[in-house]
């Protein structure tokens, strides 16, 4: 899936010039991009704490049959 | 004008066992049940099957071809104070949710259900030997073309044909994933190969309409089981969904279904309704174009996108809600929650679908795996990423994927412990489970529509509950807090 460029609506006052408007919105996208992206970091290696062991045979062996 | 939509939702958990019941998914299925009643009743009360029917058609004709659903009644089964059923159905256990006066309150009493199968587990976990454990997972497919399924099921009005309501809820149905697919890695019973898809449950569909659910599975289920009384009334059973671990997707999904069918009640799409070429085609498709860019054909020549068939109803929805009101989905209020989280995730799909991560199961999903599948340089045909996929779905606090995900939640800790205990006051789930935790001895089994209780003498004696608005806290909580005993209940009941 590409992520596609986000819609923002800009919430600062209308005095403030387009150009630091932009520049707000453009601060503002990366500190929250970089923190998503830390966040991401941590869950990843999470992951690989909390996976059951031998997580390939697990899965090769979850076989469920009989359901609705 | 539409009936209040009473809503129900029965989940069929997904088992592994660890140790000497790991080849006997049912022994280890009843050993789940049995655990839970252990801890929390002193004695169990059954499940009544005397009026169970799984093999009426609601198009009024058996198919010759159609294979009628076998009622289990040696496997364990057994009614909970909250008013809901835990049981063994097949080789899986299900818990099936109280009937609800919401799809709010059903939502609610959906993820009480985990709290359920958590403590079933913890119990099971406390009883067999170190190396043993039974787990269950919230999810829909094995990844190896078996699946098991989450049932709605929506009171509506008998007088509404059924040809007319199947018609009008298909192009809805067979889009709604796009918002409350779990999302799965690879796809089944399929040549189409594709790394990720929407649904857990779209590759298992094969007919449009059918009585089946385990074979040949239908778009649109023909049992016509209504558990109420059957003139007035009709119990949509629908079997596509998934099992979504958000509530979020939960609450949208039971949501917008419960518009659509009060407004096909009402014949807001009298004239004006779509048809599609090929709904099982199309759901499939659906689930596999995560661009959300497949068109699908209708009406002769018309192209669609899921996203346009889902602006289509959310419209007609608005406008609806703002003519009538919301009482038919549970009132104005939770109307409104459900019209204003399907635009915000409408819009969202539209402009940037990786915003849904915190709502929506298929997204958060894809979005973990895509991340993680980087990071390690894995194909997404890695077993890895198999695992990933099933983890998502464990419910224990500890191993679940989707907790570490912290997702938007509807609902407290506390709140889901009350519920797994407390019926809902507004439908005549209140009736049953208060029975069952004022008067445990003399309650000899109950179902959905009625109630035994054994009054000491030669007989038994049956209590009807043909109408699912009845039987609500306003109605009998002052009469059961005031009675002594079922005796004396009885009396009251038929002066």
């Amino acid at each position: 899936m590409s992520e596609r460029e986000q819609k923002r609506k800009p919430t600062e006052s209308k005095e403030v010039t387009e150009e630091t408007a932009d520049e707000l919105v453009s601060v503002h996208t990366s500190s929250s991009g970089e923190k998503l992206k830390a966040e991401m970091d941590d869950l990843l290696d999470e992951i690989d704490e909390v996976l059951e062991e031998n997580a390939e045979e697990f899965v090769r062996n979850y076989v469920q049959k009989g359901g609705e | 004008m539409a009936i209040k939509k009473i809503v129900g939702i029965e989940t069929e958990y997904g088992i592994a066992a660890k140790g000497k019941l790991s080849t006997n998914p049912v022994s280890a299925s009843s050993y789940l049940v049995n655990c839970y009643a252990h801890a929390m009743f002193e004695k169990n009360t059954g499940w009544d099957f005397t009026d169970e029917q799984p093999g009426n058609d609601a198009r009024g004709f058996l198919a010759a071809s159609s294979v009628v659903p076998l009622i289990e009644t040696q496997l364990i089964n057994i009614v909970l104070y909250n008013g809901a059923r835990f049981y063994v159905d097949h080789a899986h256990p299900e818990y099936s949710s109280p009937e609800c006066g919401s799809p709010l309150e059903a939502t609610l009493y959906d993820a009480a259900g985990q709290l359920v199968l958590k403590k079933a587990m913890k119990k099971a976990k406390e009883t067999l030997s170190e190396n043993e454990e039974i787990v269950v997972y919230k999810n829909n497919s094995d990844g190896k073309g078996n699946s098991y399924g989450c049932h709605e099921n929506y009171l509506m009005d008998r007088s509404v044909p059924f040809s007319k309501i199947v018609d009008e809820i298909l192009p809805f149905l067979v889009t709604r994933q796009i918002f409350c697919g779990a999302g799965k890695v690879g796809s089944e019973n399929t040549k189409d190969k594709v790394d990720f898809q929407i649904s857990q449950r779209a590759d298992f569909f094969e007919e449009v309409v059918g009585l089946e659910t385990t074979t040949k599975r239908p778009l649109v289920n023909t049992r016509d089981e209504p558990h109420s009384n059957s003139e007035k009334y009709r119990r949509l059973h629908l079997i596509l969904g998934d099992a979504n671990m958000s509530q979020v997707s939960t609450f949208l999904k039971l949501g917008t279904t419960a518009l659509v069918l009060a407004m096909i009640e009402d014949n807001v799409f009298f004239k004006g309704s779509l048809r599609l070429e090929d709904p099982v085609r199309d759901i499939k498709r659906i689930s596999h174009d995560i661009e959300l860019t497949y068109l699908l054909k209708a009406d002769g020549s018309k192209e669609f996108s899921a996203l346009d068939i889902q602006y289509l109803f959310l419209e007609a929805a608005q406008d609806y809600v703002l003519k009538g009101g919301g009482e038919v989905v549970g009132g104005d209020e939770i109307a409104k929650q459900i019209l204003e989280r399907w635009e915000n995730t409408l819009e969202g799909l539209s402009q940037d679908p990786l915003s849904l991560y915190k709502t929506v199961d298929w997204i958060a999903k894809y979005r973990i795996m895509d991340a993680y599948r980087n990071k390690h340089s894995l194909n997404w045909r890695s077993e890895k990423l198999a695992a990933i996929d099933l983890q998502y779905h464990d419910i224990r606090d500890d191993k679940s994927l989707f907790n570490l995900a912290n997702m938007e939640t509807l609902f407290m800790e506390s709140e889901l412990r009350v519920a797994e205990k407390e019926p809902p006051h507004s439908t005549r789930a209140y009736f049953r489970g208060k029975m069952l935790s004022k008067w445990p001895a003399n309650i000899v089994s109950a179902n959905w529509d009625s109630i035994v209780l054994d009054l000491g003498g030669k007989s038994l004696k049956k209590i009807p509950m043909l109408d699912p608005m009845k039987g609500t806290f306003e109605i009998v909580a002052n009469l059961i807090d005031e009675t002594n005993s079922v005796d004396e209940l009885i009396e009251k009941l038929e002066s």
